[in-house]
This record gives C-alpha cells, structure tokens and sequence, in this order.
C-alpha cells in the first residue's frame, strides 16, 4: 500500500519522489488525483447559483476540475489556454482536497467566463462564424 | 512542410499584439481574480432564456440548415427548443456553446451533438456512431439505443443512454461522465484517459483496454477485461456518488450500488518514464 502523502507535497517539494522521476528530473503523472469524485456536501454557493443558471443539477463539467500544483505554486488547469492558471498567493488553501478542488472551480469559472480571458482576443481575431 | 506558411502580418491579430507574447512553458503567468463579478457566461454566449420556448418541423431541412436554425434562435434568445422529424440526420445539434435546452423528437443519425459545451439535449429516440463526440459539457440523454463510439474523446458534461450501447463506447475518454443503462459493446473504455463511466448492464470483449486512468463501474458482468485494467475498491464516497449520478436521470443499479465492480487503471503501461532515460543515453 502506498503512503499517504501530505496535501501540500506538491508545495513543499519539487514532486521528484521516485528514482526514475530524479533522473529525467520531471514528475510523473498529475500532481492531484484525477479520479476523486466530487464531494457536493462541499459545494460553495458561487457554484450553485452557476449550475442553476446552467440548468444542471450538479457540477457536470466541474467534476474533473480539481486543484493542481504547478512550479510550486496552487493552480488550476483552463483546457480552453492549454495551460495552468496560478491562484493568488494570497489565498488561503483549505486543508483538503475536497474544498481546494471546489475553490478552483469557481475560480476558473471567473477567470473562462472574464472579458479578459484570452479566448475572447483569440475570438475575435481568428473566429470563423459569427 | 505541407500546408505550413508564415503568418501574415497584415493579419489583424498582429495588430492586436497576439504574436509578441514569448512562449517559455506550459505555465501562464495569469492570475485569477477572485473579486471578479458574478458571470456565469462566456463573453461570445448568446444570452438565452430558458422560458421563451419554440418549436420546429425538420423533415425537410438540411442538416446545415437545422443547425443555423438553432444558432438563429439562440441568438433571438430563445432558450427552450423542440425539433420534431429529425428522421434519422447526421451530425445535429452540433457546436453549440451554450446554455440552451433542446429536444429532439425522434432518432438522430451519426455524429450527434458533437462538440457542445454547456446544453441540455434530450432525444427522444436512438442515436448512431459516436453520439456526443468530443462533448465538453453539458447533459445529454438518449432515451433509446445507441450505436459504436457513443461518446468518443468526451471531455466533461454527462452523457446517458437509457438503452445499450455499441462498441467503443468512450473511446479516449478524457472527462466527463457516460452513463449506459444496459449493455455496452468490446473495447468499451478502450484508452481512456480520465473521467467516469456508469454501466448498468454488461460488457463485452476487453473492458476499459489500455486505459490509462479514469474509472468504469460495472453494475453487470464484463465478458473481459482489456490489458491493465483491473478491479479497484469500491469507496463510501463512490457510493455516494454514484447513488446522486444516478438519481438525477431515473436510473438504479440492477444489484444495488454497493454491488458495483470498479476498474481502473493498473499503470503497467506507465512506461514513458522508462523510455526517457534509455533516449538521454542514446542522444549523450
């Protein structure tokens, strides 16, 4: 059986555990654990109003939302950048993963659905139907 | 190379500045803002509400044309639509990004609803191959039978079929939910990489072959297992999961949830790492 890892591996180390992972000096694998399912006894009340005004009745798309690490620093991965968007350093991280996992999110539904968001430049310049 | 040319610089997104960003890593540096207004839409979504509702008779439209017609109404603000006579057409309900819930009122053909992101599409009837592919959020439910490669390459959102399923179901599933009330075809889950799968009947050849993460519950029996997919424990949390998943279309375990096999991947075939330093050596 594997040993627990702390929640904050991925923030305290490099994620270079295994001899192999040393030697090509890259982490194998997520840094999160891609198949927790959702616990909805966490849902924050952002969420709920979110998939209310979706029209779901639960966090569909979200589910495979979780929080991740990334250079050392909390992030959240935006399929629509191909990328990893940081979270403040000034936020506070719960200390499960559950929680973190619904703090990203509603933080990546604020930043998808943002007039800043890159999508919506990439839109205008390269969309092909309006 | 083929059909590679240098960007145009008379290109308007040059002017927009999109091509002096240097590229140094997956990482972007963009930080969220937590304060950021309450908008539950994309900046480019049509704003629809889901009460205006409409209703139209497609026998005798193309399929280019059922699909504008949807673009159209959506952007009238219409938010309920009702299709009736789809008769069995390719590729409809396809590309809609949007909140909108739509009704089919009959069978679609292949290539249904592919690449949505974000409506609720119920159809009344059976879909052929590859029914959601490429989905990225959203609902769909098909009340009936559905053929090979029902959800191929889904990303996220919850596909359900009330009936059975073809071959290949969730062929390189990368998210999302996909829910079979009965059985499923050989090689179903076959390179799944992430997300779920809710198989309420049985399966046949070669279950969940080669995936590489992601996680099927098997109400019934599977003919075989495919190549590193193996049985998982069944957790309190997977319960209940799976009894909430389940409620919301109407659907029961035939044995009763706590009787549900899961199967996940045995990351045998893991073996990029393995592959890295052999190439270093090579290269050095």
């Amino acid at each position: 059986m594997t040993k627990k890892q702390s929640i904050d591996h991925f923030l305290e180390s490099d994620g270079l555990d295994s001899e192999r992972e040393k030697i090509i000096g890259q982490h194998i694998g997520y840094r999160y654990d891609v198949n927790l399912v959702p616990d909805m006894d966490k849902i924050t009340p952002f969420l709920k109003k979110y998939i209310e005004f979706m029209g779901w009745k639960d966090l569909n798309w979200l589910e495979d939302i979780h929080m991740g690490y990334e250079e050392g620093r909390a992030a959240v991965f935006d399929r629509n950048i191909n990328g990893w968007v940081t979270v403040p350093e000034s936020m506070k991280l719960p200390d499960n993963q559950q929680d973190r996992d619904m703090i990203a999110r509603e933080l990546l539904i604020k930043f998808q659905m943002s007039p800043n968001h890159p999508l919506v430049d990439l839109r205008k310049a390269y969309e092909k139907f309006n | 190379m083929a059909g590679l040319s240098k960007s145009d610089s008379s290109h308007k997104s040059h002017d927009m500045g999109m091509h002096d960003e240097q590229l140094t890593g997956r990482t972007q540096q963009m930080y969220f803002s937590p304060s950021e207004d309450e908008n539950f839409e994309h900046a480019y979504a049509y704003d629809v509400d889901f009460s205006k509702a409409t209703e139209f008779d497609c026998a005798d439209l193309s399929t280019t044309d059922i699909n504008i017609k949807i673009r159209n109404l959506m952007k009238e603000g219409y938010g309920t639509i009702n299709i009736i006579n789809p008769m069995g057409k390719h590729a409809l309900g396809v590309g809609i990004l949007n909140r909108l819930n739509l009704t089919f009122e009959g069978s679609l053909g292949y290539f249904a609803c592919g690449l949505i992101d974000g409506p609720n599409v119920h159809i009344n009837g059976r879909v052929g191959w590859s029914c959601a592919e490429n989905m990225l959020a959203g609902t769909v439910i098909i009340e009936k039978n559905a053929g090979s490669l029902f959800g191929a390459a889904i990303r996220g959102g919850d596909l359900v079929c009330k009936g059975r399923a073809g071959a290949r179901v969730g062929i390189d599933q990368k998210g999302g939910t996909i829910i079979v009330g009965g059985d499923v075809g050989a090689f179903t889950g076959f390179m799944m990489q992430r997300g779920r799968m809710i198989i309420l009947g049985d399966a046949r050849e070669n279950l969940g072959d080669s995936m590489y993460d992601g996680t099927i519950y098997l109400a019934g029996k599977a003919k075989s297992l495919g190549v590193d997919a193996v049985e998982a424990e069944l957790t309190e949390l997977d319960i209940r999961y799976l009894k909430g998943k389940l409620a919301l279309y109407g659907m029961e375990a035939p044995n009763g949830i706590e009787n549900i096999t899961k199967i996940s991947s045995g990351k045998q075939l893991w073996n990029y790492d393995n592959l890295e330093p052999t190439e270093k050596k090579l290269v050095l």
